[in-house]
């Protein structure tokens, strides 16, 4: 009894410094989490309450943020509005409120809608070739393989701004400037590189002996790929193409440089949503929240495989 | 990590016994395919052919032009050849140098509070008290974020009169909240962006740290105790050289980062006050794409490219070393 008693005062905590250590971490996650809670608050104020002083935590609720988010709205004369029929909609009721109508849907439809193609498009393609590399680099003898890892990681050295001289004047003269395949190539050469070095890890941890009984029994080496591997690497797949997927939903430098309208995504379009007099923060802060949603989404689905998401699969639990 | 492997064994058992009347094993099997030399270089090459599309025939494009005159924006210019002349303007630029010093700042002193606060709390949330698992998901958030977005939104609360930050920070200390400005104080400025990044990046210091303290074997404490070390001895013969691989592996990374850092202090500060939150990547941004001296911004893309490859190498020997201790 007393020699499990001393195992358990080494290895684990006492209910005193558990306590302690829980108090702290707590009161350092609800600190560090506010500054996201505003944004999320503030997209649901007035655009008075929002830059009020002192800043008000609870305020009347409004959509004016979202409904600033999607539409246009323009100043009309006195006599224009006094003879429009009564508002359709909370939106244009809200319009209405500050002497303005709505004069149609915004760009933010559009430039979501070029974040999920240009997102979708360069993981699907980051993560079906670097499967098929990471399985090459995995299974077989290549020459000077490790060499070859490091050239794929080296990529990933350059500063973007570095990179995106060259290739702004290769796509300016390919025609891909603020195209769909310009971006849709460029992030998933970024992406491959985070895609081998993740699946190679993953595939090496599946035993090769599932492949080997598949070969004995006949299999070519492309079926035991498709037919013992592939299914066991599914979640690893999976987490990989997570980690794509957030990195050119959120990626900006690349982006602002290289598009301006046809192929913008959103990061570079958030920062220039105004309103009357700078930025338009209701609005703003609505756009990040749905933004920024489903990151948080998938980064409670991944909290799992975080850690060898953002070292490369250099650290392994 | 086991759950895996018992999938895998229910997905593949059927096939291993044999359960086809045992067939003899034929290396040539594999001929009814391809060679495994040939899928090998299949699967290999369309990652190589991308990676040198996008990236090294760029490369190399970027040090052709590193040692010319060019300009992109005015096309119709004869290019001429400078030689080596934009790289000696570069390091003999003495505004150069002093962006290079803001991000020395920079890197220093966001590493610095990164590492202290995310092994500590790495060691507080290795405690493993009830709960741990859903605040340490909290606390990752920031990092999973657009860095773009990030520096946009908080310069909105470095409003000096409105924003939320002002406002705590007079709550706080009694200071008025519009007596000082974050984003255009000459002195606070340099420490704004420390500040943001710190914010972001230290969850990632943590959860590196915390596989590290989690990868000490329970046996290395209790033989601790056995020999009756003090807490204090513990940690710095125990926790802390075992968990320094892990802690060195996150500097290097976030050094890298750091270094290269352009979309959030381009949305938090865009470099200013005049230029003293400017760093290297911003610098190379102006030049490029706002004065267009793409001659000479190709040479110090090269410059800070060689700059963070030769300093990766060298940590990487660092690291290896202290791995193998």
């Amino acid at each position: 009894m007393s020699n499990t008693m001393t195992a358990h005062s080494v290895v684990e905590a006492s209910a005193w410094t558990k306590w302690i250590a829980g108090t702290l971490v707590v009161v350092y996650a609800l600190v560090m989490i506010t500054p996201l809670l505003w944004i999320f608050l503030t997209s649901f104020k007035t655009s008075q309450d929002a830059i009020a002083y002192p800043p008000k935590v609870f305020s009347e609720l409004s959509l004016e943020g979202y409904c600033n988010l999607f539409t246009i709205r323009s100043h009309q004369t006195q006599e224009f509005m006094a003879a429009l029929p009564p508002p359709d909609g909370y939106c244009a009721r809200i319009a209405r409120e500050q002497n303005m109508v709505i004069a149609g849907p915004s760009k933010t439809p559009g430039r979501l809608m070029n974040s999920l193609v240009i997102g979708f498009g360069s993981t699907f393609l980051a993560v079906f070739i670097g499967t098929l590399a990471a399985y090459a680099l995995s299974r077989f003898k290549v020459p000077l393989k490790d060499d070859l890892m490091f050239f794929i990681l080296s990529t990933r050295f350059m500063p973007p701004i570095a990179v995106a001289i060259p290739i702004y004047l290769m796509f300016r003269q390919a025609g891909l400037l603020d195209s769909y395949l310009g971006m849709i190539l460029l992030y998933t050469s970024v992406n491959v590189s985070l895609a081998v070095w993740l699946l190679k890890g993953f595939i090496d941890e599946i035993p090769r002996e599932y492949e080997e009984a598949a070969l004995v029994d006949g299999y070519t080496r492309l079926q035991a790929f498709v037919k013992t591997v592939l299914p066991q690497a599914t979640t690893g797949i999976a987490a990989t193409a997570v980690f794509c997927l957030i990195f050119s939903w959120n990626e900006y430098a690349f982006a602002v440089l290289l598009t301006s309208g046809n192929a913008q995504t959103m990061p570079p379009f958030i920062p220039f949503i105004i309103g009357e007099g700078g930025q338009d923060w209701p609005a703003v802060a609505a756009a990040t929240t749905l933004f920024v949603i489903p990151i948080l989404v998938f980064t409670v689905l991944l909290r799992k495989h975080l850690l060898r998401g953002i070292t490369f699969g250099a650290v392994r639990k | 990590m086991n759950a895996r492997i018992v999938i895998a064994d229910e997905a593949v058992a059927p096939v291993i016994p044999g359960t086809a009347p045992a067939r003899e094993y034929r290396p040539a099997a594999r001929s009814a395919g391809m060679s495994d030399r040939g899928i090998a270089w299949l699967f290999i090459a369309p990652t190589i052919v991308l990676l040198l599309a996008v990236n090294i025939f760029p490369l190399i494009w970027t040090i052709r032009m590193s040692f010319t005159n060019f300009k992109a924006n005015m096309g119709w210019l004869k290019v001429r050849n400078v030689g080596i002349d934009n790289y000696i303007d570069i390091l003999t630029d003495a505004d150069l140098w002093s962006g290079m010093q803001t991000t020395a700042h920079f890197v220093f002193w966001s590493i610095l509070f990164e590492v202290l606060l995310g092994f500590g709390l790495a060691l507080l949330v290795n405690r493993r008290f009830r709960g741990h698992s859903f605040w340490t998901t909290i606390i990752l958030l920031p990092m999973m974020l657009s860095p773009a977005v990030v520096g946009n939104f908080w310069t909105f609360l470095f409003q000096p009169q409105a924003g939320l930050f002002n406002y705590a920070v007079s709550f706080f200390s009694g200071i008025p909240p519009s007596s000082f400005q974050m984003i255009g104080d000459v002195r606070l400025a340099p420490w704004t962006i420390v500040l943001v990044d710190t914010w972001m990046w230290t969850p990632y210091v943590m959860l590196i740290c915390l596989a590290g303290l989690r990868s000490i074997p329970d046996s290395i404490y209790e033989a601790a105790e056995v020999d009756r070390a003090s807490t204090w001895r513990t940690f710095w013969s125990v926790t802390l050289p075992m968990v320094m691989p892990f802690l060195m592996l996150a500097v290097l990374f976030r050094a890298i980062e750091n270094f290269k850092m352009f979309d959030m202090v381009n949305l938090l500060t865009n470099g200013g006050p005049g230029a003293l939150t400017e760093t290297v990547s911003i610098t190379l941004k102006r030049a490029a794409f706002e004065k267009w001296r793409t001659g000479w911004s190709s040479a110090l893309a090269i410059i800070l490219f060689l700059a963070v490859f030769g300093a990766a190498n060298i940590y990487v020997k660092a690291l290896n070393k202290v791995k193998q201790r």
